[in-house]
């Protein structure tokens, strides 16, 4: 008898584990970072770090549903890069800004319904397919700006457009906020609406979902949709946060939003996965970041770092 | 070489598989293992193999304990385990499939193929097949993969040869060819144990059989000395005629009729009708037809040509989502890969199908589905700790139930269900039939595809028999005996009735 209870005893530790993991983890290296490096902790930092973090946060929501349904998404760093141009470029030919930010995230939809189709209905690997328009929309990019920052007084000089990357409102950095509105809304799709359960199914067992009624193709390419337009959000932020936009902005961002996702413990296989877990893998990246910096580590030695912890990440979640 | 099993006892999470099975083979002779499906006999065969470690029990050869830590280990004690499923490389040639992992090399470490291929032909040919070792194995009838497996254990100096349903794919002269190469192994002192469903075969080629039951060795038998009729008793475990409870069936209106429904190269101008409170069976052998109609009617497959009516309104059905909107349900044959999300909770897979009618502003209102799920679990009887443990968790009888359930609650008034029993133990079987019985009381109009003849019969108000494509009779089941079916489902005389 108490073999069993101890046996059980350990299960659900176990499970809490897997639950609080990257949880335990983030908090366990904010220790180690503010007893290192003491700055760490002052407000203005952790403003900053947010900052930073909020980019990646917000491309990482949106490939969480791609993850989720065991696909990937290779081409939001190139679909940051082509509506963040287009964005900058309305806004430097005298569109109004609002329309130019309404535009530039129009497009970073299409271009995730693009990916969507080309998944759902061409049968395409989500692998293939994405990394072929990863490299369609660069070079589109490229072929847009002429490989040329797009800057201009009129983006100098509009607030609403400047706002978004530097803006505050109560004291808080704009991009948080944006981080943090569109984390609650993704939040509720995911768990709280029959998508977000459609969207399990989709990745737990595609062919038991679609014999289940799910409308499998129509997930898929809202999901893609949604992806691109995290990842023209992401562009805006960041296109607004320097001023300009660069032709070769937002290179492999998507690599560290994979790695904000399976931080947080969602399966690459599919049907398994958390956003809060995305978050707070979003936040330990960050706080690697920051910490580095902060300890004047040469960020050659960062990129090590960053992969070595990867790594032990996808090595404890094997274990459970 | 003796072989012995003795009170192997097995359990996956708390479904109890095997308990205290005993077994033994010897060389030079066939020994059969009967059971319904369910019946732990792959269990038992992937304990002995080393595939599952055994809970208790012990296997002893020759008198000495042995250990098997895989199917490798096991080989190189000279028991080799030929699959249903031949698991080749279909795009690689014969030899490369046959030496796969054993290859052999030449002095400079290459391969020696030309060693390798005459080693192949020469094991081939001892078994009377003329082959081409360097052809696609994949270009072969499964009969020649068949033979190419045999080879490949005799390679490996098999003593005792598992082969499991070694005839389910195989036609009338390659079964012929397969017994002539048993026996004359046979004769060389191998041994074989041989697993199938079919009494003749088993009186045919087997020197003794040994049946399982829901996990127990019930009995061992002298093929010579025992009957058919005794066989299926033990199999059973009861006499047919109480197993299954009466049915007492009213029937309303046509709830589905199905008329010249074909798919090409699949099935041609079916056409079948059900009523409210009726059970109408589909009977057939494997690869008849069955499913692939039910596959199509439900929108996973395209129609060619046909129309469906639903309560003798025309429905056109594109999708899954179509059939569920026109109420029908399909519970699909394969469980595992169709039915279920294993990982998922069965809260979620219950809602599933249902989960648009529980949207309220947008949102899933979780304490409707709670409810829901937990009426529909009370009322299929789900052996469970709750509804949020993962369907995975759950024996066979009662993921069935959790399958059943899903389409229960979507409200469908046809539900369709392929094979509704397969891999379910007995008592789990009774009450799904209880459940179609209510459900049918309730007006559902249900379509049950079977491979199980007595559950045919003993469950159905009509039968639908499907031999290659096509319906051959649609039967009353009163008066239908399982050798008209059988006629029936083998492309014989239709005016039998």
């Amino acid at each position: 008898m108490q073999t069993k209870e101890a046996t059980k005893k350990g299960f659900d530790f176990k499970a809490m584990l897997g639950k609080l993991g990257p949880l335990l983890a983030l908090i366990v290296l904010i220790i180690l970072v503010t007893v290192l490096s003491p700055g760490f902790m002052a407000p203005a930092n952790l403003l900053n770090l947010l900052r930073q973090v909020s980019i990646n946060a917000v491309i990482a929501f949106g490939m969480t549903f791609v993850i989720l349904t065991g696909g990937i998404d290779l081409s939001v760093g190139s679909i940051l890069a082509l509506s963040g141009a287009v964005t900058a470029s309305m806004i430097a030919n005298g569109v109004s800004p609002a329309i130019a930010l309404l535009g530039g995230m129009l497009l970073g939809a299409v271009f995730g319904l693009l990916n969507g189709i080309l998944i759902a209905y061409g049968k395409a690997a989500p692998f293939i397919a994405t990394l072929a328009t990863m490299t369609i929309f660069r070079g589109a990019t490229y072929v847009f700006t002429n490989g040329n920052p797009i800057t201009g007084a009129k983006i100098n000089d509009s607030f609403l457009f400047q706002f978004m990357g530097r803006g505050y409102l109560f004291g808080i950095p704009f991009p948080i906020i944006i981080m943090a509105v569109v984390y609650v809304i993704l939040f509720v799709l995911l768990h709280k609406t029959a998508f977000g359960r459609k969207t399990y199914a989709l990745g737990g067992n595609e062919t038991a979902a679609y014999i289940a009624g799910v409308k499998t193709k129509l997930v898929t390419m809202i999901i893609y949709t949604i992806s691109g337009l995290m990842a023209s959000i992401a562009g805006i932020i960041l296109t607004s946060r320097l001023s300009s936009a660069q032709p070769d902005a937002g290179t492999s961002y998507e690599m560290d939003a994979i790695a904000a996702v399976v931080l947080g413990g969602t399966s690459l296989a599919g049907g398994k996965g958390r956003i809060f877990g995305t978050l707070i893998g979003a936040l330990i990246i960050g706080t690697l970041n920051n910490g580095m910096n902060l300890l004047g580590i040469s960020s050659f030695y960062q990129q090590i770092v960053k992969g070595v912890v990867i790594l032990i990440a996808v090595l404890l979640d094997r274990k459970k | 070489m003796r072989i012995e099993m003795k009170g192997i006892s097995k359990a996956f999470g708390q479904n109890r598989v095997l308990e205290g099975v005993n077994f033994t083979v010897n060389s030079g002779e066939v020994h059969a293992l009967m059971g319904e499906n369910g019946a732990g006999k792959s269990t038992l065969m992937n304990i002995f193999t080393g595939l599952y470690a055994k809970d208790g029990g012990t296997i002893t050869i020759d008198g000495q304990e042995a250990h098997f830590s895989g199917p490798l280990d096991a080989e190189q004690h000279g028991i080799s385990f030929i699959h249903q499923e031949m698991n080749n490389f279909l795009e690689m040639p014969v030899v490369d499939n046959m030496f796969l992992n054993k290859e052999l090399h030449t002095k400079l470490g290459t391969l020696d193929d030309k060693k390798m291929r005459a080693q192949a032909t020469h094991y081939l040919q001892e078994l009377g097949a003329d082959i081409d070792v360097t052809q696609p194995i994949g270009t072969l009838s499964v009969g020649r993969q068949q033979m190419i497996e045999i080879a490949k254990s005799l390679m490996t100096d098999a003593k005792i040869i598992i082969m499991d349903e070694p005839t389910a794919a195989l036609t009338e002269t390659e079964i012929k060819n397969l017994f002539d190469v048993v026996n004359r192994l046979k004769a060389k002192g191998v041994g074989f144990i041989y697993i199938s469903h079919r009494m003749e075969e088993i009186f045919e080629i087997a020197d003794k059989v040994t049946v399982m039951r829901d996990g127990v060795s019930v009995a061992e038998y002298d093929t010579k000395d025992v009957s058919m009729k005794q066989l299926v008793k033990d199999m059973v475990g009861r006499e047919i005629g109480d197993f299954y409870p009466e049915r007492h069936p009213e029937f309303g209106p046509v709830a589905l009729k199905a008329e010249h429904l074909s798919e090409k190269g699949v099935f041609e101008d079916v056409s079948f009708s059900v009523r409210e409170g009726e059970i109408l069976a589909f009977s057939g052998l494997m690869g008849a037809g069955r499913t692939e109609i039910m596959r199509a009617i439900f929108g996973i497959d395209h129609l060619d040509s046909g129309t469906v009516e639903i309560d003798g309104k025309p429905v056109h059905i594109h999708t899954p989502a179509d059939a569920i909107k026109a109420q029908i349900g399909f519970a699909t044959e394969n469980r595992k890969d169709e039915g279920l999300f294993l990982n998922d909770s069965l809260h979620d897979n219950i809602v599933l199908p249902s989960i648009n009618g529980f949207v309220k502003h947008g949102l899933v209102d979780d304490k409707a589905t709670n409810q829901f799920v937990e009426m529909l679990m009370k009322r299929l009887t789900v052996k469970a700790m709750g509804p949020d443990v993962t369907a995975g968790s759950l024996s066979g009888g009662n993921q069935q139930k959790v399958v059943l359930a899903k389409w229960v609650g979507s409200g469908a008034k046809v539900l369709i269900l392929d094979e509704p029993t397969r891999g379910v133990d007995v008592g789990a079987k009774r009450e799904i039939y209880d459940l179609m019985n209510e459900l049918t009381a309730r007006h559902v109009a249900i379509i049950m595809i079977s491979s199980d003849l007595p559950e045919v019969l003993g469950m159905s108000d009509r039968i639908a028999v499907v031999y290659e494509g096509h319906i051959t009779g649609i039967v009353p089941t009163e008066g239908a005996t399982q050798e008209s079916i059988m006629t029936l489902a083998t492309g014989g005389n239709t005016n039998a009735n």
